[in-house]
């Protein structure tokens, strides 16, 4: 197991890899936004929290097909499929390889980013921890819907349409709760439902992965 | 230890392929499987190796005795031939790579990335993944495709130790392996009957 994840955070850090690549899309379009909507600091800090989010989400989207696509590719997952690790240990630790690559690189860049928005000082703490929270969950449903089209042709959009529905009371919650940071009111609820629906697809998601991955190996 | 298959029926893509096939495997034993292409070989070998479940029959064989190699060998491309060995060896729990290279010769591209490899000695380095997990029953599916003849003769040298150690084989392949012990099973007279068309017909009555 512990090989596995190794492997994948060296394969994600070696030429190609795709390391950052969740990072540099955030940016942009946290860089857009401006332009989009103008200039009001006003305007601006109130629309960060979800915008962040938003951002947050999308990048996480954009490295989801590399889950299992390549490793179907060359064979790797006939084999580990046939070793002895578990396919739910398996699962488990591909999406945890695509949070460390992907979700935390985010929430560590996500004060960064919120300084570009012109996020409210108030608002640091909640996002961040909004952020660690609910990142886990994004990889965690991704994998199973890159579970689902693991061997389709250029399944990548048919994955999007997949995993944005599921990703929706993620995405409530999370940006609930970096909105209240901003208007400093109390964040408890959103942060409870937000780590009960991170708990929650991390216990039971690992098992439905496993198995559709299975049955898309026949 | 070994590997019995009875009365095995098999299909790929919802169309039975095989049906009523019996063979078995013991300890030192290799059994090189033939037929035309399509037959269903393919097939029969990614079941017994569990990753498809069979329409009847039984397979009784400890799925931890078993590796499989089918047509593709599994090798990341940014990783070096050294590190793929030892990523395989580290998921089957053993750790020595070192026989493995050198039973297929691969010591002077210990630290070649396994994209920059040619097409022989990327099959190669998957066959030495074979030797790495140290698992006793090998599922080979074509094993030989782009060696060359030096190359063959390797890896038939190494099947052969394998089976002396006490192991066991079971090979797809369409050339001569140069193995004089290996039973032949040639799996066409096994082929799954067509549907008949009157029946077809009646299906829908």
């Amino acid at each position: 197991m512990i090989a596995l994840l190794t492997r994948d955070l060296k394969l994600a850090m070696r030429a190609g890899g795709g390391f950052g690549l969740g990072l540099a899309f955030f940016l942009i379009v946290v860089t857009l936004v401006p332009f989009g909507v103008g200039p009001q600091s006003g305007l601006l800090s109130k629309i960060a929290p979800g915008i962040l989010w938003l951002g947050a989400l999308l990048a996480c989207l954009l490295s989801l097909d590399r889950i299992f696509a390549l490793d179907w590719e060359d064979g790797s997952l006939d084999l580990l499929a046939t070793s002895p690790l578990p396919m739910e240990g398996i699962v488990t630790v591909k999406a945890l390889a695509h949070w460390l690559t992907t979700g935390l690189p985010l929430v560590l860049a996500a004060p960064l980013f919120g300084l570009l928005l012109s996020l409210p000082p108030t608002g640091y703490a909640p996002l961040v921890l909004s952020l660690l929270l609910g990142t886990p969950a994004l990889s965690v449903i991704g994998t199973f819907g890159a579970a689902l089209t693991v061997g389709l042709k250029r399944g990548g959009l048919l994955l999007s349409l997949l995993v944005l529905p599921l990703y929706v009371p993620t995405l409530i919650f999370g940006a609930e709760m970096a909105r209240r940071g901003v208007e400093g009111q109390d964040t408890t609820t959103p942060l409870l439902m937000l780590a009960g629906i991170t708990c929650g697809t991390i216990a039971l998601l690992p098992f439905a992965s496993a198995a559709v991955l299975k049955v898309n190996l026949r | 230890m070994g590997l019995n298959v009875s009365n095995l029926t098999i299909a790929r893509g919802g169309i039975k392929v095989l049906e009523g096939l019996n063979l078995s495997l013991a300890a030192g034993q290799a059994l090189v499987l033939r037929g035309p292409n399509g037959v269903g070989k393919t097939t029969l070998l990614r079941t017994i190796a569990g990753l498809q479940p069979p329409l009847e029959g039984d397979i009784t064989a400890d799925p931890e005795t078993m590796v499989y190699a089918g047509h593709a060998d599994g090798l990341k491309p940014t990783l070096t031939v050294e590190e793929n060995l030892h990523f395989w060896a580290s998921v089957f729990a053993t750790s020595n790579i070192d026989a493995a290279i050198e039973a297929f010769q691969l010591d002077a591209l210990r630290t070649r990335p396994a994209g920059a490899l040619s097409a022989g000695q990327k099959r190669r380095l998957g066959l030495a993944r074979l030797l790495v997990t140290g698992r006793p029953i090998w599922i080979l599916d074509e094993p030989t495709v782009s060696l060359d003849v030096d190359a063959v003769k390797m890896f038939a040298e190494t099947v052969r130790r394998h089976l002396g150690q006490g192991g066991s084989a079971l090979i797809a392949t369409h050339i001569d392996l140069g193995l004089p012990d290996a039973q032949i099973l040639d799996v066409g007279p096994y082929r799954a009957r067509a549907m008949d068309p009157d029946d077809f017909d009646e299906a829908f009555l």
